[in-house]
């Protein structure tokens, strides 16, 4: 690769005087591109002035731009009078955007052909040639400059003067933590406070004495009756702000198991590996709603095979298997809640989840 | 004293030489006004998405006007009657009254946000072009490493974006972040409280998410863009090979007037399209999904489409689990893998690659030319793997509604998604090397003995064969020469070489009369064009 800084002119080719008045614009616009290494070697007008083809074309893009106002003028008067707001029903209403869309969308395509139509039709063809200049630069000029940074290193010393090396780097190093501790200090939330990863709304208040109630979103505590063989419920605890998402790990779901299911349950439940032997309460059994695998809520029960399933990436969990997961990408079972029946015949949690809710983490005992 | 007249027609001129005594602009502005860019329609994919961002720019500042990043507790009471005294987050609440209560609200978030799909679309199209022509190589592995960075700048942004709702759709989105963060090994948990603040969700999750994605990713996104552009300007467009084009020349247009209308006229064409789609095809209608709540979810909760490859990884992971038996004993869960080190692998091969093919290739050289994908198949067939990948993953991440639709087990979806992980990407490779080395050797074929007319000529002695025409002079051995290969476009249908008239000109009438036909279509005018007159302008030609 051939390396010439210097500029030279094609050969054959006189430079240009441009002052002379004699010589035209385009003879000016071509030496121009000629200084800057660029040879216009095409150049052919699209259409011939005056003909029934530049007639036709102008009037094309003319009919763009004003294709422009009105829709323009139409985005304004819609925007103006037409009804707007929300009306329940099929109303004039649920037109107002996809006008104005139509009409904005419409004024800026009918611009835009009318640019493109003028750039590309009307403008004269060209083909130009420019030199791309990518070669390195020279290696005197590398060394030049080389040299220059290592002169300036001279002069600052650093290698005779190490101390001051050092000491602006012992200088400097805290001031950068400077600048990442209020960062840091101040994002930085202990995930182990009150213990709050391993805790849920179901936790019994005043010390372990009073045990809390399952309610419903509206917060009424609930009856055994209140749910049909085969039907399910989510639960939630009844504190306050117990149904909300400040409690967002404690939803759970209350399914009533029907006679068989709930015996092959209660076996599943009382295996050693488990050891949830007393965690139903009749054929009641309460599973975190909250998928063990990446936290959404494990809400599809399907009656017919006691499978539930996580609507987000298909976790199944068997049901009368205590919740292990049979399919999916989830490798936990749902935790289970132990209930009972308090002495006015609502459901309560005999005591907060024994093992941790909802997605992994490493610390996970 | 005479006071001297104003000459409105030299003003123009002389505040232009006013202008550069003080700047000296002449110069630079000539070099800038001249410049020559080739042209070449893939090479507007990635303009799609400079325009999208524009546009992103020019709503997203409308919507801040009306958004409140707030998570406090508010009861409803707009205009949207179906939702009116249900309890939500100020940000919820606010965004419906963007879609409801601000005239013309809705429009812009609609457009905002299919501004925000086609950017993301463009950035992949344009990452395509970009790989299978070649044009990532040396001196140009700044600008891919930039423009990988994009697409992930992108993908944050779009995420906080889509997040800001908070409804019922996002929230679901953002508790599946959470559980990303928590899925990395030992300091998981510390990340998310961090960035949560406290247990999932927290109060502050929102506004830490609005000023990422009004300040921190925007100011990001503008300064990577900004080195792109000027990375393309300083090195100069690559061009495809032809006639007169080099290594060292760029072939094309200069930049005004023509090349800078074209480029004026597109962006209101993408601005237009954008509109259109904006007030016609409804976007994450929230008013459906309600406020978020950690108890509701609904099947076909789907992200946007630029995040559904993840969302089909995590749904192909096997459920393995890593129990590392110290103390009280470590998990690392099965999320890990698919959310955290494929997209960490995807990064790092993407950042990388054109260094790990030149390392492969030993090539220091300069390219300026790009390269037919045909002419390099084993990258073709490595980046078609790389689509094939993706495909599998981004249909895995809506298994759930394919499998409803076309009455498939979801299941087997599944196992479908697991098994084509692994079937579909090193076919995909085959095929396309294969394709590749076909497409080569027709080249050849053509280049050697000619384009075929589809004339078939009876021989004396009853065979059949079709006649070809020849590209070259008759000289070789078989009764024409041979030509080499550049790179190029082969011609291989007749009236690529002027076998057919040209089309006449005209809607509903022909604005012209038709041109001559050739003399015979089996034996078209193979001379070169006459040569032009000397160049000139369109007044001196008159």
């Amino acid at each position: 690769m051939s390396t010439h800084t210097e500029h030279q002119a094609p050969q054959g080719r006189e430079p240009l005087d441009v002052l002379d008045p004699r010589v035209s614009r385009f003879e000016v616009v071509q030496e121009g591109a000629r200084r800057d290494d660029i040879e216009i070697v095409h150049y052919e007008p699209q259409v011939v002035p005056g003909t029934k083809a530049e007639r036709r074309l102008t009037r094309l893009v003319a009919s763009f731009f004003l294709l422009t106002g009105l829709a323009a003028t139409a985005f304004l008067v819609i925007y103006i009078w037409w009804p707007w707001q929300w009306e329940p029903g099929r109303g004039g209403d649920k037109f107002y955007t996809p006008l104005l869309g139509l009409t904005l969308g419409i004024a800026l395509l009918a611009i835009g052909f009318g640019i493109l139509t003028w750039g590309k039709k009307l403008l004269p063809k060209e083909v130009s040639i420019q030199d791309r200049h990518d070669q390195p630069g020279s290696p005197e000029d590398r060394r030049i400059t080389g040299e220059t940074m290592l002169y300036m290193a001279d002069e600052m010393g650093i290698r005779r003067r190490p101390l001051l090396g050092i000491s602006l780097l012992a200088g400097l190093a805290p001031v950068g933590a400077v600048v990442a501790a209020p960062l840091v200090g101040g994002l930085i939330a202990d995930p182990h406070k009150d213990n709050q990863m391993f805790t849920t709304g179901f936790a019994p208040a005043d010390g372990g004495k009073t045990k809390i109630r399952l309610v419903r979103e509206d917060g009424r505590p609930i009856r055994p009756a209140d749910v049909s063989p085969g039907g399910q419920i989510t639960v939630f605890p009844g504190i306050k702000d117990g149904v909300s998402n400040k409690h967002a790990d404690s939803p759970t779901l209350l399914i009533h198991l029907r006679e068989d299911d709930a015996q092959k349950s209660r076996a599943a439940n009382a295996r050693p590996e488990v050891g949830h032997a007393d965690y139903m309460w009749g054929n009641f059994a309460a599973f975190s709603k909250i998928c063990t695998h990446a936290g959404c809520p494990a809400s599809l029960y399907e009656q017919q095979t006691n499978r539930l399933l996580c609507p987000c990436h298909q976790s199944q969990f068997h049901i009368t298997d205590n919740a292990r997961p049979i399919f999916g990408p989830a490798s936990r079972r749902l935790p289970q809640l132990p209930i009972e029946v308090d002495e006015e015949g609502f459901f309560v949690a005999k005591s907060d989840y024994t093992e941790t809710i909802g997605p992994d983490f490493w610390e996970r005992p | 004293m005479k006071r001297r007249k104003f000459d409105v027609a030299a003003l123009p001129g002389k505040s232009a030489g006013a202008v550069d005594d003080r700047f000296q602009v002449a110069t630079p502005l000539r070099k800038l006004l001249n410049k020559v860019f080739p042209d070449h329609w893939s090479f507007l994919l990635g303009e799609i998405a400079l325009f999208s961002f524009v546009v992103l720019l020019l709503t997203g500042v409308f919507l801040t006007f009306f958004y409140e990043p707030a998570m406090t507790e508010v009861v409803y009471d707009g205009s949207y009657a179906p939702l009116v005294g249900t309890p939500m987050s100020a940000a919820y609440e606010s965004s419906l009254n963007l879609s409801f209560d601000v005239r013309g609200g809705l429009v812009m978030r609609q457009m905002h946000h299919w501004a925000a799909l086609l950017f993301m679309a463009a950035i992949v199209v344009h990452m395509l072009r970009v790989f299978f022509t070649g044009a990532f190589r040396k001196p140009r592995e700044t600008n891919w490493i930039i423009g990988s960075l994009l697409f992930w700048v992108g993908f944050l942004a779009g995420f906080t974006g889509y997040s800001l709702p908070d409804d019922g759709l996002s929230g679901t989105g953002l508790r599946i972040a959470s559980a990303i963060m928590l899925s990395i090994p030992v300091i998981g948990s510390w990340v998310t409280s961090s960035i949560f603040g406290g247990e999932f969700p927290g109060e502050i999750i929102i506004s830490r998410f609005f000023i990422a994605h009004v300040l921190l990713i925007p100011a990001l996104l503008v300064a990577l863009i900004t080195v792109h552009l000027g990375l393309v300007f300083k090195q100069k467009h690559t061009q495809w090979p032809g006639p007169g084009r080099t290594n060292e020349n760029v072939v094309g247009e200069r930049m005004f007037p023509r090349y800078a209308l074209k480029q004026g006229g597109f962006f209101m064409v993408v601005f237009g399209v954008i509109a259109l789609m904006g007030g016609l095809f409804q976007i994450n209608p929230i008013w459906y999904f309600g406020p978020y709540e950690a108890w509701v979810v609904s099947a076909a909760s789907q992200p946007d489409w630029y995040v559904m490859f993840l969302d089909g990884s995590t749904r192909l992971m096997p459920a393995w689990q890593l129990t590392i038996p110290i103390g009280n004993g470590y998990v690392i869960p099965p999320l890990f893998w698919p959310t955290v080190v494929l997209p960490g692998i995807l990064v790092g091969i993407s950042l990388f690659y054109p260094f790990l093919e030149a390392r492969h290739l030993k090539d220091r050289k300069h390219h300026n030319l790009l390269q037919r994908p045909r002419d390099v198949p084993a990258r073709t067939a490595a980046g078609s793997m790389a689509v094939a990948f993706y495909v599998v993953l981004t249909l895995s991440g809506g298994n759930d509604v394919i499998a409803d639709k076309f009455q498939i087990s979801l299941n087997a979806m599944t196992w479908a998604g697991r098994i084509g992980l692994l079937i579909v990407p090193p076919l995909a490779y085959y095929l396309a090397y294969r394709l590749c080395l076909g497409l080569q050797q027709h080249d050849r074929e053509v280049l050697a003995h000619g384009v075929e007319t589809g004339i078939i000529r009876r021989l004396p002695d009853g065979r059949f064969v079709e006649v070809h025409q020849p590209l070259t002079a008759v000289d070789g051995h078989d009764g024409h020469g041979e030509l080499d290969y550049v790179g190029w476009v082969v011609p291989k249908k007749m009236n690529r070489l002027g076998a057919l008239g040209p089309a006449v000109r005209g809607f509903f009438y022909p604005i012209e009369r038709p041109a001559e036909a050739p003399v015979s279509p089996g034996h078209p005018p193979v001379e070169p064009r006459p040569e032009r007159a000397e160049v000139g302008s369109g007044e001196s030609r008159r």
